[in-house]
């Protein structure tokens, strides 16, 4: 690691300020940002760390809303008791991500603003219609994930929080990297008031995605069964070492049925 | 047996400080003046050296000195070399390309060391490294062994005409061939063995100290040998002589074969300290040992296996092509060689047998031996094709094994082997019993209900331990003996110190080989402590791998004992005015048979401190030194059994029951075996499910360069595994053991992928059988 400048962010105001000194980044739980700078791969000049932020922390439910802070950390939404009930795809989503030792690190927000392909919140965030909240404007889910490692984020802005509407339904399955246990296909399919959002994670080589012919079948009846036959295409996939792009449009169709089966439960 | 002599299910000494972080690691070492080290290492797989510019990394805060190959050869320090001489075919001896420790004019693979930084702090370090200027010219590279001896394949060293290293043989090639033409069946098969990162959970490191004023070098390093260290470097790398160089192997976390080569950083730290004035540590991050720990496996084999009309084995053909990375590694012939072919024959009556091995120069980093070392290679050869040819056979892959195994003993095999002692049938009972092999049926259709493709697949191992005598395997090639010392000192107070050649990593000596003093003399293990690792402390010895500890380590203090044992009874007898011969010991007291009188064990030793009343001539002092040679490998076996369910839709395989039956002979510690049973085990599923070191063939870059490519085995890749053992005492040494050290990584690859393949009925399946792998082979069956 390079020498680095820490500052301790006191409110989200204090953290837009010590983020136009130098070249900044934010930390949050810093599950992607310091292990890049240990190996040299990132080399900020000042880290600004938001996780103590205490108005960033937490999961809010009034009624069919749920409000998560950007500094919650996967352990916190993971085993959030109303959340649970709300929306217990995202309860169980969160269980699952790396080990114990990242969730009780990591956060929402760090992942959000990171959108790895291979994460799994953004695919949550994009079936579940999401409103991204930053210290600037509020942004859509699907405005918001631009493409791998790319949001709508601008210099200077803040995630603070997401908020969407509890789903009637939800489900999320993945199959993980045997190695680094990301997903190298992770589909979260939900049944909202506004009809049936199918989002993918891990597998598209731009990045989460939405797959509108799974949604199409989902919304005359979801069920996993109705997505027999629906086949994606392996161009639009990704392919590494892990996961050829024939091999991930497969694990979509498959985990898309086990989301849906799922969220049947 | 007494409480904690052997047999007993001890729990380990050493355990105490390594789970609460009290273990001494090489890190931990601290010496006044002490400075970091970072090396500049080759970003290329293959290039030319043009230029290299440390000026400005001269400058840079805290460095103290930018070292290169050019200063180091002008001091004299030598090539690296390889302690095993094979010769070719056509007699012509191995072509050893030149290894210098820091690259002068070449770069041979991603990671190849060039240029040493020293500087105050470890970060400093890394920053003038990065300061440092190579100019380099590349070449193609070639990271596959086949490829590599195709006409027109980049080179790697003028001394090796087309990369071949050595085109090696074993067997009788015509009877072989003949047995083949004559079969009722041929079973052929291609077998890739897989190339594996070791990952021991501490990397390597090395603090080399140069003390002026004594002249004299201490070299602290993660070592599996370090007298064998300290000799190499001393007789071939011109270091220091011997005794001018101590070389200290302290607490090491885990070796698994890796850590039993010198490597290049442990010379250039000891050299650098001397040029620089300062002790210069270093440790290696992840992405070095990823990069430069020694690999292992690599094999690409293809086989014949010939049966007559009664499915007896009458021949079996193999030739295999060994990719040895860019260098030669220390014993990196000896493994796809004599620990390989001599173990073809398997636990099987094989009449005529054929290897012929040719070793390659890859861009890749240098292979030797892993956990197993060549045995594994040969068990996936031989339990592969068994599984085939049963299956070829339509016979049940138990019984085609039982037709064709080994009952007499000795029994010489016709590739160099004379098996010793075993009850390969006792193992295979065992195994099939313990994994309800008859209920198997049933489980695979309740399976077949849930979706899932189940499977079993069986694995009849046997593996070479002990690798010795010393004439023997120097008549072999090998450029030492491989014998082990001990010595006893019993203190006056009748506390016991056992200095032995061997050397702990993980193993369990400080336990065990204190329960074998224990067992001798009847006193608590906690007054014996076991002093190894510190070539200034103990006696030349050999050092710890392929499973000789037991064997060969403690036979050698068995030997010591004996001594100890006879000069105590004389003492004891004198003492109490008795014959010797009526001398026995019991419960720490050394007693005169049959009557109640008796001298404890502390008073004895403390008499021979005194000196008052020795008898007439005796020397003072109690310390006795042996050295055993082993007249024989010892030759460990059993039967691994293990059932999988596959997911047809993913691929994924879990692992519903793994079922071991070894035959160790003898055991010392129960609980210790099992662990090392489990562990190997853990390692051999790792290689067959998991693990697979992938280099762009390209680039010659190394794809799986950090755990989020590279996947280690973890818990929940791994069932509860059902361990038994057996007994059929090893004859050749005196405390009857065979080693268990290396048996779960060899003998359970081909259990695993004999399920898969049994599983989704395609047995053309390459390890690691990872989802994506079995998924594409079910799809290719459709």
């Amino acid at each position: 690691m390079y020498s680095v400048n820490y500052h301790r962010a006191s409110s989200v105001a204090d953290a837009a300020k010590l983020l136009k000194s130098g070249d900044a980044k934010l930390l949050s739980g810093g599950m992607t940002l310091i292990p890049a700078m240990k190996t040299r791969l990132a080399a900020p000049s000042d880290l600004v760390d938001i996780s103590r932020i205490a108005a960033l922390a937490g999961v809010t439910v009034s009624g069919k809303t749920v409000t998560i802070g950007a500094a919650t950390t996967h352990h916190d939404v993971a085993t959030n008791a109303k959340l649970a009930k709300a929306c217990p795809a995202l309860t169980h989503l969160a269980s699952h991500i790396g080990d114990p030792q990242v969730r009780h690190k990591g956060t929402i927000g760090g992942s959000i603003a990171n959108n790895d392909p291979a994460a799994d919140y953004p695919a949550a965030m994009l079936a579940l219609d999401a409103t991204i909240i930053t210290n600037k404007r509020k942004v859509q889910a699907s405005k918001f994930f631009t493409g791998l490692f790319e949001t709508a984020l601008k210099d200077g802005e803040i995630v603070t929080g997401v908020s969407f509407t509890a789903p009637a339904k939800a489900g999320y399955a993945k199959f993980p990297n045997p190695a680094s246990r990301y997903a190298i296909a992770g589909v979260f399919a939900a049944k909202g008031k506004d009809g049936v959002r199918v989002a993918v994670t891990g597998a598209g080589e731009n990045g989460v995605f939405r797959s509108k012919e799974m949604e199409a079948a989902l919304a005359k009846k979801f069920e996993a069964p109705a997505l027999d036959g629906i086949k994606l295409s392996a161009s639009d996939m990704m392919g590494d070492l892990h996961a050829s792009p024939e091999y991930r449009a497969n694990l979509v169709a498959v985990m898309a049925k086990r989301a849906v089966a799922a969220a049947n439960g | 047996m007494g409480m904690e002599g052997i047999g007993a299910r001890v729990a380990r000494k050493e355990d105490k400080r390594f789970i609460t972080g009290g273990g001494r690691y090489v890190d931990d070492m601290v010496v006044p003046g002490m400075k970091h080290a970072a090396f500049v290492r080759s970003p290329y797989a293959h290039a030319d050296i043009k230029k290299i510019d440390v000026k400005k990394a001269q400058g840079m805060p805290g460095v103290i000195g930018v070292l290169t190959g050019k200063e180091l050869k002008a001091d004299g320090i030598g090539n690296l070399i390889c302690g095993w001489m094979i010769h070719s075919k056509d007699g012509s001896p191995m072509k050893m390309g030149a290894w210098s420790p820091l690259a002068v004019d070449r770069v041979r693979y991603v990671g190849d060391a060039v240029v040493i930084v020293v500087a105050d702090t470890k970060g400093e370090a890394r920053d003038a490294a990065e300061a440092v200027e190579i100019t380099y010219k590349e070449r193609k590279a070639v990271t596959d062994a086949a490829e590599a001896l195709k006409s027109g394949a980049p080179q790697l060293h003028p001394e090796a005409e087309g990369n071949l290293i050595f085109d090696w043989e074993i067997g009788d090639a015509k009877a072989t061939d003949e047995a083949i033409r004559q079969a009722a069946h041929v079973t052929r098969m291609s077998i890739v063995n897989n190339r594996l990162v070791p990952n021991a959970m501490e990397p390597r490191a090395a603090l080399g100290h140069y003390d002026n004023g004594e002249d004299h070098f201490t070299c602290w390093t993660t070592s599996q040998n370090p007298h064998v260290a300290r000799l190499v470097m001393s007789a071939f790398y011109n270091v220091a002589p011997e005794n001018k160089l101590r070389v200290i192997a302290p607490d090491v976390g885990g070796g698994f074969g890796s850590k039993i080569f010198i490597y290049p950083e442990e010379i250039i730290c000891l050299w650098a300290s001397k040029r620089t004035g300062v002790p210069v540590k270093w440790v290696a991050d992840r992405t070095e040992s990823f990069l430069t720990d020694a690999h292992g496996r690599d094999h690409h084999t293809t086989v014949e296996m010939a049966f007559d009309k009664d499915n007896r084995i009458t021949g079996f053909k193999v030739d295999t092509i060994a990719n040895l990375g860019a260098y030669m590694s220390l014993f990196s012939s000896s493994v796809p060689t004599y620990l390989y072919a001599t173990l073809l024959s398997g636990q099987y009556n094989i009449p005529a047998i054929h290897a012929n091995v040719r070793t390659v120069y890859t861009n890749t980093a240098p292979v030797d031996a892993y956990r197993g070392a060549g045995r594994p290679e040969a068990t996936y050869v031989v339990e592969r094709t068994m599984e085939t040819a049963a299956r070829e056979l339509g016979i049940s892959p138990a019984e085609l094994r039982r037709k064709n195994f080994i009952t007499q003993f000795p029994h010489q095999t016709p590739v160099i082997m004379c098996y010793d002692a075993g009850d390969y049938s006792a193992s295979l009972d065992a195994a099939m019993k313990a994994a309800d092999y008859a209920g198997f049926a049933k489980r695979k259709a309740a399976a077949a209900k849930k979706g899932l493709l189940r499977g079993i697949g069986m694995s009849c191992y046997i593996e070479a331990c002990g690798i010795a005598p010393s004439a023997a395997v120097g008549s072999l090639g090998a450029g030492v003996g491989l014998w082990e010392s001990a010595e006893v000192r019993v203190n006056a107070v009748g506390t016991i110190e056992v200095l032995t050649g061997s050397h702990s990593h993980g193993q369990g000596h400080e336990t065990t080989f204190a329960q074998l003093v224990s067992e001798r003399f009847g006193l608590p293990i906690d007054q014996i402590s076991i002093v190894h690792g510190d070539t200034d402390k103990v006696q030349m010895g050999m050092g710890t791998y392929g499973s000789r500890s037991g064997a060969v380590g403690m036979s050698a203090i068995v030997k010591a004992l004996d001594k100890v044992e006879a000069k105590a009874k004389k003492i004891a007898a004198h003492l109490l005015e008795a014959d010797e011969g009526d001398i026995v010991i019991e419960n720490g007291a050394l007693k005169v048979a049959g009557t109640d009188k008796n001298v404890p064990w502390f008073q004895m030793a403390l008499a021979s401190y005194t000196a008052h009343n020795l008898p007439g001539g005796m020397e003072p002092g109690l310390k006795e030194t042996a050295f055993y040679d082993p007249t024989n490998f010892t030759f460990p076996a059993g039967c691994y059994i293990c059932e999988v369910e596959v997911d047809p839709d993913t691929g994924k395989t879990q692992i519903v029951q793994f079922v071991a039956a070894d035959d160790f002979g003898n055991i010392i510690n129960p609980m210790i075996v099992e662990g090392q049973v489990h562990g190997g085990i853990a390692q051999g599923v790792g290689q067959a499910l998991l693990e697979g070191a992938h280099y762009d063939a390209a680039s010659g870059q190394l794809l799986t360069a950090s755990f989020m490519d590279y996947t280690m085995p973890r818990a929940d890749d791994l069932p509860s595994f059902q361990v038994s053992t057996s007994n059929t005492p090893c004859p050749g040494n005196p405390l009857g053991m065979k080693g268990c050290g290396e048996a779960g990584a060899i003998g359970s690859p081909p259990a695993v992928i004999n399920a898969i393949t049994d599983a989704i009925g395609n047995n053309k399946l390459t390890m690691p059988a990872t989802p994506q792998t079995v998924w594409a082979a079910i799809q290719a069956k459709h």
